[in-house]
């Protein structure tokens, strides 16, 4: 797998000026390896490999919507070489075996890092803690615990799980929605819920309970994660708790960077995820804390489903978008182009900060001799029309359908061998 | 660019209102005939989708089909095994597949009508009889031709629509409609029952009803679900018809010529007094027998010519 | 869609159109036809006279004024609208209706003169035959046209004509009356766009 030496000629790395990069026995080397393959990178950005800290492969239970393999295959599309499984399968990650076959699953794919999230409660269901440990201790080594898709809305399982989990320097990640606020909740609420007659999703949903959770993170001086933060409420909740030295860490999905919730009129279910598409206003303040590192990380949130889950009524349809294979094109149009991030963001963003905060091990590293040589190069100049069709995930349930996006990843490297190259997922 | 559904009265144009309410005034003379038929529809088909209980709406459209001698057929998918997201699009490519000219669609769903004209599954007209709390459009428009003919005209009156405002499909699609006529709304209901931006709207809002009702040309009651109540909405049946039914010490705060309007069905005793509701100035009764006109006007325009007249530039023809 | 008091311009270009009735000759032409209808049906005692909108309505009225003055007594006059009855209706967008106005007496059993202002094809006159037969059973049917320009599609005649006029299948006849159009007249050309 690591047989591959490689020598990248031109690429401009985070950016800056173009250099020749030298790979072999998957690191980054000081000169050129013997027998190289050259790859031409005149004019492409290089970046350490990106790093998701959310992703739904939806193995085990819904191979339809995408298995480790195929979801893997549409992370090194989009110049992702780790990516974290979250827990909602069926069975629900919440024990050692589960997060184990998922992690052996991504390993034997290999096209990514691919790192379970163990579940904080049993089954999802918030009432008492998984064997976080056990999973802690598996081979998985898990780091990240979440109930992504519910929220440990209960205060105290939320405490116990903050404090148990610093044994082992585990991280909560909380999918931060007060329940009783969203009962039966369809899009944002505001001006347009009440017009279009969906049951609103209020901000406050959000900001109550990251509120309440990064006190918590105070109180327990535990590791709190806040997962896919929407609002600008909640990024002043986040601001606040960083500025007081509180343990507290957060993430972006791109689609929150970008869109808004007036796509909704339509009333096509594509456009439904949780939480919510917000206003301009929130997407405007998302975009200023992941300028100034308020936001720690854009995580995909890639949320895969089937046709029959989004060709139908908005009421039923299910929340959620693929964004693995958009996710930096989406962050160059939103943060390159607006100038609010230069590529060493991007970078600091999408790989070095990801991969800190799920303890990920040789990922989100420099790009330097003898680190491992995790590795994305894009085209900046490129652009492309997205085809649901064309993606590499099994599910095509992009919002990005039909829309022009600026990037186009031609090179992955994983551990010094090519994932993708010339733009194309490398068959195994 | 000529609409082929009738989905939002947020859609209409003050001329496409007025041609449909001037079209139902036609209309409404057919229902005094000996033969109460006309052969406009002749060979159409009309399916009458039906997501969620309404027999008073689906016979009036049935109706309305008929009187202008539409093939109709009933489609109840309530109760249906199919899970509830299948069901729409797989019935939606049934109804393509028998040819139906028209869909009259009632869906518990908000946007159910938008998406069966939009998902790309069927060629033919949509009209929504109602989609969740969205939107009820045909409702709107009987509405506002019972207005016109009580008080002579829209434009210029004061109408005050009062209740769950929140959960009230006829509610929002009154607004647009009234709005667009010229009138002047108020919404009346609890902070919890009215929905958040209202204020953006095009009328006004109140917390409370009796300030409003002297200089009200039409009150319109909306009901109220007893279920909202356990949901802390309001607090019992009680306070919130002491504070907002309508009831004969409060309709004399009416001026002489105000009417009071219901769509039906009535809470009588909960929004509306019985007393309020069988009085002369009540319209429930012609409001019924309005829908029927209405909902002849909205399928001859939408399906009696080559393309729908609703949204048109006027015709030209030499003889 | 434009709501227009009914009066409907088929855009003759007015230049190349020429005026084959003036306002005297349209007086002339209708008082003939109120005299014939008091000839024909013995003082028009039973008869009720339905003009098709628009212009046919307009015509209506005009005689039925005229055979009171002629007669002394009213002669019931209401308005026909056959848009729902139309064979062409598929053919153009859905066409705003025209008001139906039946006299308070009905036409069951009495002499019903149908008036319009031009015949054409027939198809029109048949439409109102169906319209007329949903409403009731006259006694019998007659037709008074202003203008007759040939080329009928339907076995249907006129029983009293204000004007024959050979025209060919590309002209086009338009009727102006003062009521909707400004003045009374009725010119001939060529079809816009023919
Ligand atoms: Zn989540």
């Amino acid at each position: 797998m690591s047989g591959t030496s490689y020598v990248i000629k031109g690429a401009r790395v985070l950016g800056e000026e173009s250099r020749d990069l030298y790979v072999s026995d998957g690191a980054f080397a000081e000169a050129a390896p013997r027998g190289a393959k050259v790859i031409d990178a005149d004019g492409c950005i290089a970046l350490p490999g990106l790093v998701d800290l959310h992703t739904h492969l939806r193995e085990p239970g819904r191979e339809d919507a995408e298995t480790v393999l195929t979801g893997t295959r549409a992370a090194a599309a989009g110049g992702f070489t780790a990516v974290h499984a979250m827990a909602n399968t069926d069975p629900v990650a919440d024990t050692a075996g589960v997060v184990e076959q998922v992690w052996r699953l991504g390993r034997e794919a290999g096209y990514c890092d691919v790192r379970p999230v163990g579940a904080v409660t049993a089954g999802l269901k918030g009432e008492r803690l998984a064997e976080l440990g056990a999973m802690a201790d598996s081979a998985a080594r898990v780091r990240v615990f979440s109930d992504d898709g519910h929220c440990v809305s209960d205060a105290a399982l939320m405490r116990r799980a903050l404090e148990y989990v610093k044994a082992f320097g585990g991280v909560v990640a909380q999918h931060a929605q007060e329940p009783r606020l969203t009962e039966g909740a369809q899009m944002n609420e505001g001006e347009l819920s009440g017009v279009l007659g969906l049951q609103g999703w209020p901000a406050v949903a959000e900001e109550a309970i990251i509120a309440r959770d990064v006190l918590l993170a105070a109180h327990t001086g535990s590791k709190l994660h806040v997962c896919h933060l929407s609002t600008a409420g909640s990024v002043e909740i986040v601001r606040w708790a960083k500025s007081r030295g509180y343990p507290v860490t957060a993430e972006v999905t791109p689609h929150h960077l970008l869109l808004t919730e007036d796509l909704i009129r339509g009333y096509d279910p594509v456009y439904k995820v949780n939480p919510p598409l917000r206003s301009a206003a929130d997407v405007e303040a998302v975009r200023a804390g992941l300028a100034d590192g308020t936001i720690d990380a854009v995580a995909t949130d890639h949320a895969p489903h089937p046709v029959e889950a989004k060709d139908c009524e908005w009421a039923v349809a299910a929340m959620g978008m693929v964004g693995l294979e958009t996710a930096l094109s989406v962050v160059q149009r939103t943060m390159v182009e607006t100038g609010l991030l230069d590529w060493a963001g991007v970078a600091d963003r999408m790989s070095a900060r990801p991969a800190r905060i799920g303890s990920v091990t040789g990922q989100g590293r420099s790009v330097a001799t003898g680190e491992p040589a995790n590795l994305v190069l894009i085209d900046p100049a490129a652009a492309r029309v997205i085809e649901p069709g064309a993606l590499y995930s099994l599910s095509h349930n992009t919002p990005y359908a039909g829309m022009k996006l600026p990037g186009a990843v031609v090179v992955t490297l994983l551990h010094g061998s090519a994932t993708v190259l010339d733009g194309r997922v490398v068959e195994r | 660019m000529a609409k082929r559904h009738l989905l939002s009265t947020a859609d209409l144009t003050v001329d496409d209102a007025n041609l449909i309410l001037d079209t139902a005034q036609e209309l409404a003379s057919v229902a005094g005939r000996a033969i109460k038929k006309l052969p406009t529809l002749r060979g159409r088909t009309v399916v009458n989708l039906f997501f969620e209980d309404s027999t008073r709406t689906r016979i009036s459209f049935e109706t309305a089909a008929k009187r202008l001698s539409a093939d109709v057929i009933n489609f109840s998918a309530k109760g249906s095994s199919v899970s509830k997201g299948e069901s729409l699009k797989d019935t939606a490519l049934t109804l393509e597949a028998m040819g139906a000219d028209a869909v009259v669609v009632r869906h518990w769903a908000s946007g159910g009508a938008h998406r069966l004209a939009n998902a790309g599954w069927i060629r033919s007209s949509v009209v929504n009889a109602g989609d969740g709390t969205h939107e009820h459009p045909t409702q709107a428009l009987l509405d506002a031709f019972t207005l016109r003919q009580r008080l002579g005209s829209v434009a210029g009156r004061h109408v005050a629509i009062v209740g769950d405002v929140l959960h009230s499909r006829v509610a929002r699609s009154n607004v647009h409609l009234l709005a667009t006529l010229g009138a002047e709304v108020t919404l009346v209901a609890p902070p919890t029952l009215l929905p958040l931006g209202v204020e953006h709207w095009p009328c006004a809002s109140s917390y409370e009803l009796d300030p409003i009702l002297p200089k009200c040309d039409a009150v319109m009651m909306l009901r109220v679900q007893r279920e909202r109540m356990n949901q802390a909405f309001f607090p019992t049946e009680r306070e919130y018809s002491r504070r907002y039914g309508l009831q004969a010490a409060r309709m004399a705060l009416l001026p002489q010529h105000a009417v009071v309007m219901h769509p039906g069905p009535m809470n009588r005793g909960l929004e509306i007094s019985a007393e309020v509701a069988d009085s002369v100035r009540s319209t429930v009764t012609e409001q019924v027998a309005n829908g029927v006109s209405v909902r002849m006007a909205v399928l001859y325009l939408l399906l009696g010519g080559a393309e729908s007249a609703i949204g048109n530039d006027e015709e030209g023809s030499a003889r | 869609m434009t709501t227009q008091s009914g009066a409907r311009s088929a855009g003759l270009d007015p230049a190349a159109a020429r005026a084959v009735l003036d306002g005297p000759a349209v007086d002339r032409a209708l008082t003939r036809i109120a005299h014939e209808i008091l000839e024909r049906t013995g003082g028009a005692e039973d008869a009720v006279l339905l003009g098709i909108p628009t212009r046919g309505a307009v015509l209506g009225r005009r005689l039925g004024e005229l055979i009171s003055r002629f007669e002394g007594h009213a002669v019931p006059v209401g308005s026909l609208d056959v848009t729902m009855y139309r064979d062409d209706l598929r053919l153009k967008p859905a066409r705003p209706l025209r008001r139906t106005e039946i006299p308070t007496g009905g036409v069951d059993g009495r002499l019903v003169i149908l008036v319009d202002d031009v015949l054409f094809s027939g198809r029109t006159v048949r439409a109102a035959l169906d319209a007329l037969g949903d409403l009731g059973r006259p006694r019998a049917i007659q037709l008074a046209v202003l203008v007759d320009r040939g080329h009928r599609q339907l076995p249907i005649r006129a029983d009293y004509v204000g004007k024959n006029l050979p025209t060919s299948m590309r002209e086009a006849v338009e009727v102006h009356l003062s009521e909707t159009d400004g003045r009374d007249c009725v010119l001939l050309g060529i079809k816009a766009g023919a």
